[in-house]
């Protein structure tokens, strides 16, 4: 469980994150939903202290994480994964060094046992015979799938995605948005996935957070997002003619 | 920004980069890694460019020797000091600045803009101490013996053209080398080439990993950190020089 407390967030005057409150839920994918440059990615990197919230807590379970000192948040980090908008894998390693990355940092594990670790997490993900292809020999999906093997490599707690999948075909981006749920089951973790893909929110929302120009503007779940009264969700979930008729017809 | 702002967070990013590596095994194989990046793959430059230096020393010289009664050792000396005081350590490290630096520059700076940084943060590991540290510790290093492989090169270039050109004798070119030497010299040059080191490696990791943007920032980026570590080069060899042989 991730729980935030009047988180705010602003570079110099520009004010990103508004008194942002809510709990997201161990086992389920959390979702935050919004317009480009609504402030989601701030969201997401300020809850894994990439940025430093101006006021405002975020607590791990029931460790306030804005509150720990360096090594304080080390040890939480070390339980957390993050799968980055382009997948942020490291040039400079192939598939299977990618994967091993963490285990080699973290993990007191035999060489051994990090084989096996890496060849499961991998496994898991379907990739299939491309340990020793570098980043840029992967298709774009391969990419994000890797990332997701890195980041459940140490066994995280927690689970974050930023845009899993942006750039991906539609049957692509389905697969990946179900492979991280089925992850977020198997190993119990609080999931949080930022997007603004609608499909995503059909197929895995199971909580969700709407911002809007920096404010939490709505909080609920999939099936209640079409019958809310909220005119800024209303605008954003119905943007497309597709949600439209689907709206008529129901 | 301006200079003492750059000091300012140039300072604080050394502190980062110069704490203790994460993991001892993991970080000595960086260093192997570095070491052949930015030393193996800089020796064919370092060679062609002291070896014709070298030639253009010594037949410049000689054929500036107008006056019959000056010998022609001085040939030698004379290519000999050259590379060994200012060649081989401050023009074979601005050229390295050049080539060294735009890559750790681009290098590090796609890495920011990629989030492969924000990845390693995530991760609880101190990135600039992860990725620059070793760069900084191989350079100074293997640039040392770049440093000797050049005045080598070069002398054996200054050799060759006065023979081949019939301009000086081989016999007297040696002879010349090793006229009025003083060990000292190298000590000095060797102290300039580790400070180059320094600057080569840590100034364009600096301008790489504060990047903000996209590919085109990353150019940017590259190009100030060549001119940047190019001038710090030009300066710090001013200093040194007057501090080592005042
Ligand atoms: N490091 C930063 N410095 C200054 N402004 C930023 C920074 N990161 C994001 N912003 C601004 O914050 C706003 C929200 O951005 P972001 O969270 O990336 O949006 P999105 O919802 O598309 O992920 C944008 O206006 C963006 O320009
Ligand atoms: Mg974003």
């Amino acid at each position: 469980m991730i729980r935030l407390e009047n988180v705010n967030k602003s570079f110099g005057d520009l004010k990103v994150l508004n008194d942002i409150s809510i709990t997201f839920e161990s086992g389920k994918t959390n979702l935050i939903i919004g317009q480009s440059g609504s402030g989601k990615t701030v969201l997401l990197k300020s809850i894994i202290g990439l940025h430093d919230v101006d006021n405002g807590a975020i607590f791990y379970n029931d460790r306030n994480f804005t509150e720990l000192n360096h090594k304080g948040k080390k040890e939480i980090r070390k339980e957390m994964g993050m799968v980055f908008q382009g997948g942020a894998l490291f040039d400079s390693l192939n598939v299977e060094e990618n994967v091993r990355f963490p285990l080699d940092m973290f993990s007191t594990m035999s060489e051994k046992e990090k084989s096996k670790r890496v060849a499961f997490c991998l496994d898991r993900v379907n990739i299939q015979n491309a340990n020793h292809l570098y980043p840029a020999e992967i298709s774009g999906g391969m990419q994000k799938r890797v990332a997701i093997a890195r980041a459940i490599a140490l066994n995280p707690k927690y689970l974050f995605c930023d845009e899993p999948n942006s750039g991906l075909d539609p049957v692509t981006a389905i697969v990946i948005d179900n492979l991280i749920q089925e992850i977020t089951k198997e190993f119990d973790m609080t999931t949080i996935i930022n997007t603004h893909d609608m499909n995503s929110v059909m197929e895995i929302g199971e909580k969700i957070l709407f911002i809007s120009k920096g404010y939490k503007a709505w909080e609920g779940n999939k099936d209640q997002i079409f019958n809310t009264e909220n005119q800024a969700l209303n605008d954003f979930v119905f943007a497309s003619d597709l949600f439209k008729n689907i709206k008529k017809s129901t | 920004m301006n200079l003492f702002e750059h000091v300012g967070k140039f300072s604080r990013f050394l502190l980062l980069v110069l704490s203790k590596p994460e993991k001892g095994k993991l970080f000595f194989s960086q260093i192997v890694k570095e070491i052949h990046k930015l030393g193996i793959n800089s020796i064919g430059i370092v060679v062609i460019i002291s070896l014709f230096m070298g030639a253009v020393i010594s037949l410049q010289t000689a054929y500036n020797m107008l006056n019959p009664l000056l010998p022609d050792y001085l040939v030698g000396y004379t290519t000999r000091e050259s590379m060994l005081l200012e060649f081989s350590s401050t023009i074979v490290g601005l050229i390295l600045a050049g080539k060294v630096g735009s890559n750790i520059a681009s290098e590090i700076g796609s890495m920011r803009v990629t989030e492969q940084i924000d990845a390693l943060e995530i991760m609880g590991i101190n990135s600039a101490n992860h990725l620059i540290l070793p760069k900084i510790v191989a350079a100074i290093f293997i640039n040392p013996f770049l440093y000797v492989l050049s005045v080598f090169v070069g002398i054996l270039g200054g050799l060759s053209a006065g023979y081949l050109t019939g301009t000086v004798p081989i016999s007297e070119f040696i002879y010349g080398i090793q006229y009025g030497f003083i060990p000292y010299y190298i000590t000095y040059s060797l102290i300039k080439t580790v400070v180059f080191a320094f600057i080569i490696t840590a100034v364009p990791s600096y301008y790489g990993y504060y990047v903000k943007g996209g590919a085109l920032e990353v150019g940017k980026a590259s190009t100030k950190a060549v001119v940047n570590s190019s001038i710090l080069i030009l300066l710090a060899n001013v200093i040194l020089t007057q501090i080592l042989l005042k």
